[in-house]
């Protein structure tokens, strides 16, 4: 008996000591195992998805690509998990990945009450509708009565009832797990609409039996900033997601690609040199070699040159950069001076 | 030995308390009791410190907070936006067991069908009866939902192409747009009519059941209580002047809108659930008559008895009582198996409340730990009502 409830207590204790292990010391952890997992879509192209031979491609693959090479200077040192918009947070949180990078949207509740850290922002979306070409709807307002299939579980689904409320249209929502059982539906003639983020919609398009038969109507109806996500109170990993991220766009800015980084590297001027790691030691504040960025600019690429691979006008999905141009172009993306 | 054992039946044996065997009893049970709930609370206040060292929001707050999502089925509630996160929890729980009553009703009339068909003496019926069990519940069940739903649900109609029923409705993918029923006032008095025939009836019953006893004379009770139930509620209703009207779904933009919205999400779940529960029924069916000795039936057709009556007054009373402890393990399996739903965006308990609500607010532990009590809720109070009704069938020896 004693026994017992000795072992029971260990039992007890043994639980609280393995579950409050989880929070602090991301890097140490992955630097152990030897690679990152990352959290993606269950394939949304340009975004994360497995191509035929099954690697993973995309602007948030990217993302994850970067990591690994920041840290083990091997950007294929990463492990990829896909998950539904529903599974992604409890995913994060139970310590099951290391990092989402998954198109998700950087909200207030979710920034403050999941327990989480939003790194910065890959893809600024917004909001959009697709609709058959037949019904000859030419602007979201005209959708009043319409069904609508989305995501469960994602901020689409909030908009969409906030933006019907505001307009005082009718609609039903008809809200599934999976973006495959999404597109299938609205594919089948199940719903008059698909709506997601817009870059979302012209990737699924694809899928459809004739992607020529829908258009994306021209409302945005939200702000959607996509972003990689960390858990809350492990501030070192969270600093070497976040300037993974800027290090991408820096690069851009500086002119440096895959293609002339060695080149760069040999140059006089001292802001790059400080990028590539051959002045100061920002890498070792982070908790990585000096080489962390030129690592991530030679493997995997600056932020244009993911852009332009994965969602790019030469590719499918034909976006251009819009909003997500660099400030300096009159774009959003805008990162602060390594130095 | 032999004195102790005699003293202990006239006095109380004098021993320690600590051999005493009773008190020693209470002392372990109690122990193991303690051992349990400090577990437990182990379990919950480990889980809350985590929690909130981790930064993730605790407690039942949310469900106060409002949800700000749709969802298209909630036939009995209104819900709007604007409404609760405990308003979600309702919605969901009324669509569970929505369809686990009427998937309940339809499994149990096909199932003994099916159970009854099996053991037919034509060859072609219970031939096919067998085929139907063995496919059907060798299938997994998520498949057979996404054959019902994906497979089947792509043959109905396209909106463009939507199907006028007459006075069932409209069909098409989007949904089964059946009439949907407006009450005027005076409407309650055809529902008051319908619960005295109810009434009625039962008086009838008693007394026609205490007549045959006496005299042995029979009365159509099941014929007049049909005339009773549709008559009255008829006359009632004319004499009110009609309360009562259809609606029908009006042609919009997006094809046929209002109507009574029957969503093809339900309909898929309720044939899936079907149709496989039926399956297992049959089964406990086909064995609880044939548990009942052939001399039943020998007996019973010597005093003249038809088949079916043979079937209906002596095999299947005693069947029941083989029949009913496993048939409600089915019941439970159905309602705990409508759970699937999430696979198809039929939004029940665990869609919307175990799914988005969870997403929404990522209060997993909170969240989750109420689907599970409510799905046990659900699950036990079946069982308690189930070993009721085996109760009173149970045999009476007299």
């Amino acid at each position: 008996m004693k026994k017992a409830i000795v072992s029971a207590a260990l039992g007890v204790a043994a639980l609280g000591l393995a579950a409050s292990g989880a929070v602090a010391g991301t890097l140490d952890d992955v630097k152990a195992k030897g690679f990152v997992q990352c959290g993606v879509s269950q394939g949304l192209a340009g975004f994360s998805n497995p191509d035929d031979k099954g690697n993973w491609t995309g602007i948030d693959v990217d993302l994850c690509r970067a990591l690994g090479a920041a840290i083990f200077g091997d950007s294929t040192k990463v492990k990829y998990t896909p998950l539904s918009a529903k599974e992604r947070f409890t995913a994060l949180q139970s310590g099951e990945i290391d990092v989402l990078s998954r198109n998700t949207t950087w909200t207030a509740t979710r920034d403050t009450s999941l327990g989480l850290n939003f790194a910065g922002v890959n893809y600024y979306d917004g909001q959009g509708f697709m609709v058959r070409k037949e019904l000859g709807i030419k602007s979201a307002l005209e959708l009043s009565g319409a069904s609508i299939c989305t995501n469960t579980g994602t901020t689409t689904e909030l908009n969409v009832a906030d933006y019907f409320r505001a307009n005082k249209m009718e609609y039903e929502i008809v809200a599934f797990e999976k973006a495959d059982e999404v597109v299938s539906a609205y594919d089948s003639g199940r719903c008059d609409v698909y709506t997601t983020d817009q870059s979302g919609l012209y990737s699924q398009r694809l899928k459809l039996t004739n992607p020529g038969d829908h258009i994306v109507l021209p409302e945005i109806i939200s702000k959607e900033p996509l972003g990689p996500v960390v858990r809350q109170g492990d501030d070192q990993w969270f600093n070497l997601v976040k300037w993974t991220h800027f290090a991408m766009v820096n690069a851009e800015e500086m002119g440096i690609t895959s293609a002339n980084v060695d080149e760069k590297k040999g140059g006089d001027d001292p802001a790059i040199k400080r990028v590539l790691g051959t002045e100061g030691a920002f890498g070792e504040a982070l908790g990585v070699g000096n080489d962390w960025a030129y690592n991530i600019i030679k493997q995997v690429g600056n932020y244009s040159e993911s852009f332009e691979r994965n969602v790019g006008p030469k590719t499918p999905l034909a976006i251009a950069r819009g909003v997500n141009a660099l400030w300096s172009d009159g774009g959003l993306q805008y990162a602060p001076p390594i130095r | 030995m032999a004195e102790e054992n005699t003293a202990s039946t006239t006095e109380k044996p004098k021993v320690a308390l600590l051999n005493d065997p009773k008190f020693r009893s209470y002392i372990f049970q109690g122990l193991l009791l303690a051992v349990i709930v400090w577990f437990f609370w182990g379990l919950a206040s480990n889980a809350a410190h985590n929690l909130a060292k981790a930064g993730i929001a605790q407690g039942f707050g949310f469900l106060d907070k409002s949800a700000g999502f749709g969802i298209n089925f909630s036939p009995f509630i209104d819900y709007v936006e604007t409404s609760s996160y405990g308003t979600v929890f309702w919605v969901g729980l009324q669509n569970t067991l929505l369809i686990a009553v009427i998937g309940i009703i339809l499994a149990t009339i096909l199932g003994f069908t099916v159970g009854v068909a099996r053991l037919s003496s034509n060859w072609v019926v219970a031939k096919v009866a067998t085929v139907y069990v063995e496919a059907l519940r060798n299938v997994p069940l998520l498949l057979q939902i996404l054959i019902w739903y994906k497979g089947v649900g792509a043959l109905l109609p396209s909106v463009k192409n939507t199907v006028d029923m007459g006075a069932f409705g409209q069909l098409n993918t989007k949904a089964w747009f059946a009439p949907k029923v407006v009450l005027a006032d005076g409407a309650g008095l055809v529902f008051g009519a319908f619960v005295a025939a109810c009434v009625i009836t039962y008086f009838i019953n008693r007394w026609a059941t205490r007549r045959q006893m006496l005299t042995g004379q029979t009365f159509p009770v099941f014929l007049t209580a049909i005339a009773l139930m549709v008559l009255l509620p008829l006359i009632t209703y004319f004499l009110k002047g009609q309360p009562m009207s259809l609606e029908y779904a009006t042609l919009g933009r997006f094809g046929p809108k209002g109507g009574a919205r029957v969503i093809p999400e339900l309909m898929a779940m309720l044939v899936a659930l079907t149709t496989y529960t039926a399956a297992f029924i049959a089964e406990i069916v086909r064995a609880g008559i044939l548990a009942v000795p052939a001399g039943q039936s020998e007996a019973s057709a010597a005093l003249g008895l038809q088949r079916g009556q043979a079937l209906r007054l002596v095999v299947i009373p005693q069947a029941m009582r083989v029949i009913i402890p496993p048939l409600t393990s089915q019941y439970l399996n159905l309602t705990k198996n409508s759970s699937l739903a999430v696979a198809i965006a039929y939004p029940d308990l665990m869609a919307v409340f175990g799914g988005t609500a969870l997403n929404q607010t990522g209060q997993a532990v909170e969240i989750l730990s109420m689907t599970m009590l409510t799905y046990l809720a659900i699950s036990l109070v079946t069982a308690m009502f189930m070993n009721w009704y085996n109760s009173r069938m149970t045999l009476v020896e007299r």
